[in-house]
């Protein structure tokens, strides 16, 4: 039945997942009496008959919980009081990810959120990073896992210091989780954090850590048509890397798609073509951030 | 995926607001969920008739309005819509890199007595 008047049709969905917007509230001129279609975006065909024979404009204003499925009109919610809320759903997240951001700049850290889906190669990546900035940047690692310390244990290898969020059956970190964790991190010394996000190209985007860049990794072995697949997370990164270019033979990566793909989606990201194998493109890389970190610690009087 | 933590957030800063107005029940719930949010539309419904049970909110309806991406192209100076996320400017077909709305996930309002 259709979960939005409640009338025993199936609702057409011709959008499929998203058909359900429903403009409630809305102004239109009903012709009564006959099935109609509503012009609001939603596909929606009442295909009942409504009992009031005339034309006229008013302000349709559902009241999806009245038994006898007459579609009640503003009369009939004479009791009911409209509160305006207008805040963002996230906005204790994006209030503690602000708050994270301060509490970075006040240390001069460059704070890096890297997402990705799962195996494209973030540890990996973040190893290499730590590996090629050697003692030019110091850095740290935050790693969010829903279960496992195994790539906690991997960057330590490196010698690099390392917090491990276990965030068991939560897909994505927030802000909170991140605040937490650089408590059980030595900052001393630190010039650049790295948060590796739970693996997944979906959830993460919504939610905001404090991060001063995003960077979005991509496989040469996913497919060149990812960034059109997820363009919620590539529209927010700053920075896509290319990862596994070692690999891009044996795959028949398409490079021209793949770099097409991703400035469609991301039109205005960095793009860094890398392997960690063969360390193409870390030089690049590694002069990005030098860079961004030195922009960073100029631009922000607080920091050391 | 994580619908079902934001619908959570929404539903309680909600109820929340739904108290400090004293209501006695609430009968709407009207979000706005931009096209580049990354949340998916029937997932906050589902995820709303799980929550909404034993609180000021069963029963209510969930009405979301859809938020399309909008970019302003900087060569031909106007702001466009999109309606498949991309920044294609629909005149000069250039990639503008500029999103001015589409990453609404926002309690518009309540409907409340």
């Amino acid at each position: 039945m259709c979960k939005d008047c409640g009338c025993g049709l199936p609702g057409e969905n011709p959008a499929g997942v998203s058909a359900h917007h429903h403009e409630h509230a809305h102004e239109h001129e009903h012709e009564h009496g006959h099935e109609h279609e509503h012009e609001h975006g939603a596909g929606h065909h009442h295909g009942h008959d409504h009992p009031h024979p005339h034309t006229h404009t008013h302000t349709h204003a559902h009241s999806h919980d009245e038994p006898d499925h007459e579609h009640a009109q503003a009369a009939a919610n004479d009791t009911h009081r409209t509160v305006e809320v207008r805040r963002a759903i996230l906005d204790q997240n994006d209030r503690l990810a602000e708050r994270n951001r301060g509490f970075f700049r006040a240390r001069g850290l460059l704070v890096l959120n890297f997402l990705s889906s799962p195996g494209s190669g973030k540890t990996t990546f973040i190893r290499e990073t730590v590996r090629t900035l050697g003692a030019d940047l110091k850095t740290g690692v935050i790693v969010g896992d829903l279960a496992t310390d195994n790539d906690a244990q991997r960057l330590r290898e490196s010698g690099v210091p390392v917090v491990q969020i276990t965030t068991g059956t939560v897909c994505h970190l927030e802000a909170e989780m991140v605040g937490r964790a650089i408590k059980h991190l030595d900052l001393t010394g630190l010039n650049l954090l790295i948060i590796e996000n739970v693996g997944n190209l979906v959830c993460p985007a919504s939610f905001d850590l404090g991060e001063d860049l995003r960077i979005v990794l991509l496989s040469v072995t996913e497919g060149e048509d990812k960034p059109l697949k997820y363009p919620p997370m590539f529209q927010s990164a700053d920075v896509v890397v290319i990862s596994k270019m070692d690999l891009a033979q044996a795959c028949g990566y398409d490079r021209d798609t793949a770099l097409a793909n991703i400035r469609r989606a991301a039109p205005k990201a960095r793009v860094f073509e890398t392997s960690a194998k063969t360390g193409q493109g870390l030089d690049a890389w590694r002069g990005f951030l030098l860079q961004e970190q030195q922009e960073r610690k100029a631009r922000d009087p607080l920091s050391p | 995926m994580h619908e079902l933590s934001i619908m959570q957030s929404a539903l309680s800063l909600a109820l929340d607001q739904a108290q400090k107005a004293g209501a006695a029940r609430v009968h709407s719930i009207r979000l706005r969920i931009g096209a580049l949010s990354g949340v998916v539309p029937d997932a906050l419904e589902f995820a709303f008739e799980a929550l909404a049970p034993g609180t000021l909110a069963e029963g209510a309806i969930l009405a979301i309005d859809h938020v399309p991406a909008r970019f302003w192209c900087a060569t031909c100076s106007r702001e466009f819509q999109s309606d498949n996320m991309f920044a294609e400017c629909p005149e000069c077909h250039s990639l503008s890199g500029e999103l001015r709305a589409g990453r609404e996930m926002e309690l518009a309002s309540l409907e409340i007595d």
